[in-house]
């Protein structure tokens, strides 16, 4: 099997995996970074979100062979001590319930700060409408990211 | 004061002993507060004397409970604490809560389900605080030479004013293991609670949003392998023949055979779930690998015949037909609108009913459908075990160990001893993680793979295995005499494969009408249903609801009056004994969200509907408010109700209630399994429509009712009501009553 160089997190990391495996299990079965989260497995709800180059990708739907030079980010890597402004308003507002789909919210969200710091209720609805929370946290989430979008 | 005894009849409901290394143990009987029954000492079981869940005081002050208890999203790892800190008076983030493995002679007896986590951990809780905190205070009286009386406790410590001693729990708590178990312990009264009632946040909190392994499939072990199996792509059908050649020679797979979950004579119990008994398993190192081997895998499937299943009707063998045959939805609706005209079994009778329709001014008749749904938990199913000559160990996330442990054992042929199953973190439940077909399925490939094995399901896997919700329709007649008074009611519910009326005959609106009658019936069926989220109840709560919209406007009465009417009459003057439910409790929520919604105070673009509920021994109220949004219907608040007694947690019980809120608008407006050939026709979120951010209500907003009644239920109570909510505001917004769920179809428009 053809190795791969990734960056990952700000290190590099080898991998030795089929060409067409994603990003998810190379980072799950591979390298012990369980963060990310499988869901579906058809980019359809966002458990697996991380960040390639800043911008949120499903790391399910995306072949480690195509990741190539760029540098992802995965929830262990957002932040040194989990004090990111994304993380400390999740924890401000007590999002969680059982927790599975939230690594993956909060790299969405993340992402989406990134790029407009200061998102209307519109604007959030949009950008994480393809992350399912089946525990029903939405209106957290989103009282959540308009805290970060204060607090940036 | 309140003062409970720690014994009855010579039997402890607590025992102390010393630490190893010094420190106190209190340990417990999870079950020791059913309040009601102990009056009858008689009939109290032998096992709510078992200890089987402790509190610890290290001689470094540390406190630990090791609970019995899982956790799937409901926070009781916060508001356990919290409530033993109450009664111990220490600050509840210093609690420790341990995880008690299921199986050792000690931690027996674990199920969370059915809302009951809280209302049993209540009075088992305080009561060891509060012992524990005594048997410091004696400790301190003696080693200062004091009265007992004169010893306070504040924040881990002990303190005599008079001498100016002050020592922390910590120095006192070997000194406190020698000390006999009061016969009689002081609760503090609900007004001096300090912790409870405060909000505090989820101490996993901090571990949930860095991404730490919290669940089973996070879990990893030297040597593990990964597993997966390939289940029958339809119910009704079996395995024939499995041609693996291809598969094996796939880079990294270590093994391909077929596992049978449950020997077909194997009495199962109700958690047993064997719709797809023989099951193709590929173990290997990676899923990757795994998931591209089953594509290579040669199945044949046939279809099976009518055939007998074994089932241990409390410990009586019974035979029950599986039938024969690959169903459709379109069949299945049919058979449930012929079964409505059918006779049925009746459940509850009062008056004459049939006079009192014929006598009738005016009768409404109106029927309600729902269809099957998927659990479809974020987390889909997952398991690790390893399986070795003598010993079986598990960690996966299941609500009920000891409702699988008889299987596995007899499955393992291994005493249940030896078999060691660690409940790992849910990633959400709702009732699907009660049938733990998949603890076996993991044992059995462990077992012939020699080796630790993690089984992952895809989402495929978890959607089309089954154990979905029944479909269910409810038919409903009311009669109305000549001043639009109710003078009869009639409630005929069924579904495929079980009737939603379940243990609600006796619920309201029976005790509040005169004439009264309830009926069920079944259809059988080879599609394999469980519990879903407030069971039956999440149905009845629907039609019943939406139909007394109904009537209300048909007797030209408000539909928050009308229903205070019929709860005024059923407390003043109630029709029958057993009614289930206190009349005055539920007017009490009805009225608090009249008047929190600001009722009949809205703008004419707000279309509201009410609806309520009782069930888990909790009261739920809610008004939403609909808008049409470009002719869309646009949940823009929900305002809710709730009396569930003492609220230990007040944020966290609004974040359980808002999700239980989201969780019955997305089902009420979307949710749907439909089967065409036997063959589940969603299997994954691309198909199986799930409420997402955009179409959550844009706000809820949560009450509770003060009062200072032990603690009930909250992730199931306010599901119900959520549905029949939606469909009165949808008929207010388009004019159209909504009878059918899912109230707008299940395919995506967004
Ligand atoms: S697992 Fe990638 S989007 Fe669902
Ligand atoms: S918190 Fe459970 S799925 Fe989002």
């Amino acid at each position: 099997m053809p190795l791969f160089n990734l960056k990952i997190n700000g290190s590099r990391h080898t991998v030795d995996v089929d060409p067409g495996t994603p990003l998810l299990w190379a980072l799950r079965d591979h390298l012990e970074l369980v963060g990310t989260k499988y869901g579906c497995g058809i980019a359809q709800c966002g458990a697996c979100t991380v960040h390639v180059d800043g911008a949120a990708t499903r790391a399910c739907a995306m072949p480690v062979s195509a990741v190539g030079e760029r540098a992802v980010t995965t929830i262990e890597g957002l932040s040194a001590n989990g004090d990111h402004p994304v993380q400390r308003a999740w924890l401000q507002h007590d999002v969680a319930q059982c927790g599975y789909c939230q690594a993956g919210q909060i790299m969405t969200a993340a992402a989406l700060l990134n790029t407009n710091p200061q998102p209307s209720d519109a604007e959030i609805e949009s950008a994480m409408n393809g992350n399912i929370c089946r525990c029903g946290t939405y209106l957290r989430i989103k009282a959540a990211i308009r805290t970060a979008a204060g607090s940036a | 004061m309140t003062l409970v005894r720690t014994s009855l009849d010579r039997r402890n409901f607590l025992k102390s002993s010393a630490m190893a290394g010094g420190g106190l143990i209190i340990g417990f009987s999870w079950l020791a507060g059913c309040e009601s029954a102990r009056e009858d000492a008689a009939h109290i079981p032998d096992e709510w004397f078992d200890i089987n869940a402790y509190l610890k005081i290290s001689t470094s002050g540390a406190v630990t409970i090791r609970s019995p208890n899982p956790e799937f999203g409901q926070n009781v790892k916060t508001s356990m604490p919290m409530i033993l800190a109450e009664e111990l008076d220490i600050d509840w983030q210093s609690v420790i809560v341990e995880q008690a493995p299921f199986n050792t002679a000690m931690f027996d007896r674990q199920f969370t389900g059915g809302s009951q986590g809280i209302r049993r951990a209540w009075p088992a809780l305080r009561m060891a605080g509060a012992a524990a905190r005594q048997m410091l205070r004696e400790a301190a009286a003696q080693a200062w030479q004091v009265p007992v009386a004169e010893i306070t406790t504040q924040a881990g410590k002990l303190h005599h004013a008079a001498s100016g001693n002050s020592a922390g729990y910590g120095v006192m708590a070997s000194a406190a293991a020698g000390i006999a178990v009061p016969q009689e312990v002081e609760l503090k009264q609900v007004r001096d609670f300090g912790i409870i009632g405060s909000s505090r946040r989820n101490v996993e909190g901090e571990n949930i949003v860095t991404g730490r392994p919290l669940f089973a499939a996070d879990f990893n072990r030297e040597g593990m392998l990964i597993a997966m199996v390939v289940h029958a792509p339809a119910f009704g059908m079996t395995l024939k023949s499995v041609d693996d050649s291809a598969a094996r020679q796939m880079p990294g797979i270590r093994d391909v055979f077929t596992i049978r979950t449950l020997e077909h004579d194997y009495a199962r119990n109700g958690f047993d779930v064997d719709a797809f008994p023989d099951l193709v398993a590929v173990v290997g190192e990676t899923t990757w690998q795994v998931m591209n081997a089953r594509q290579a895998l040669q199945i044949e499937w046939q279809a099976f015949a009518d055939h007998m299943q074994t089932w241990d009707a409390r410990g009586t063998p019974q035979q029950r037909l599986v039938p024969a045959g690959l169903e459709n939805t379109t069949d299945h609706a049919r058979q449930l609108r012929a079964a409505v005209a059918a006779p049925a079994t009746e459940r509850r009778r009062d008056g004459d009913p049939e006079a009192a329709f014929s006598r009738a001014a005016v009768v409404i008749e109106r029927s309600y459908s729902a269809p099957f749904l998927a659990h479809n938990p974020m987390e889909p199913i997952s398991c690790f075990a390893h399986v070795t000559a003598d010993k079986a160990e598990l960690a996966g996330p299941i609500q009920a160990p000891e409702l699988i442990e008889q299987t596995l054992a007899a499955r393992l042929r291994m005493p249940i001893e030896n078999i060691d199953i660690r409940m790992t973190r849910m990633g959400g439940g709702f009732g699907r993680r009660a049938y733990g077909h998949y603890l076996v399925e993991a044992a059995l490939i462990s077992q012939r793979a020699n080796a630790p094995v993690k089984l992952l399901y895809t989402r495929e896997d978890d959607m089309t295995f089954g154990v979905y919700r029944p479909m269910y329709r409810a038919s409903y007649r009311a009669a109305l005499d000549a001043n639009n008074n109710l003078i009869a009611f009639h409630v005929k519910a069924g579904g495929i494969p079980s009737s939603p009326l379940g243990n609600s005959a006796n619920r309201f609106p029976a005790g509040a009408v005169e004439n009264f009658l309830a009926e069920q019936w079944e259809i059988e069926s080879n599609i394999t249903t469980g519990a879903f989220r407030a069971p039956g109840s999440n149905f009845m709560a629907s039609a019943e609801q939406s139909f007394l919209d109904e009537v209300a406007e048909a007797a030209g009465k408000d539909p928050i009056e009308f229903r205070l009417e019929l709860l005024r009459r059923a407390k003043e003057n109630p029709v029958g004994t057993n009614n289930d439910y206190e009349a005055d409790r539920y007017a009490g929520v009805l009225e608090l969200v009249r008047e929190k919604s600001g009722w009949g105070q809205e703008t004419a673009d707000v279309h509201r509907g009410v609806s309520a509920y009782f069930c888990h021994n909790t009261y739920v109220a809610h008004v939403l408010d609909m808008a049409l949004e470009d002719g869309r219907p646009s949940v823009q608040r929900v305002c809710c109700a709730i009396d569930c007694g003492i609220v230990i947690n007040p944020d966290a019980a609004t974040n359980m209630a808002e999700g239980a809120i989201v969780d019955g608008v997305g089902n009420a407006l979307y949710g749907s399994m439909t089967f065409k050939d036997g063959v589940p026709e969603r299997n994954n979120f691309n198909n199986y429509r799930m409420i997402r951010m955009r179409e959550a209500p844009k706000a809820i907003d949560v009450h509770f009712v003060h009062n200072e009644i032990d603690p009930t239920g909250l992730g199931e109570p306010p599901f119900p009501p959520t549905f029949a909510a939606v469909a009165n505001a949808l008929y207010k917004a388009t004019g159209k009553r909504y009878y059918d769920q899912p109230y707008l179809g299940d395919q995506r428009t967004t």
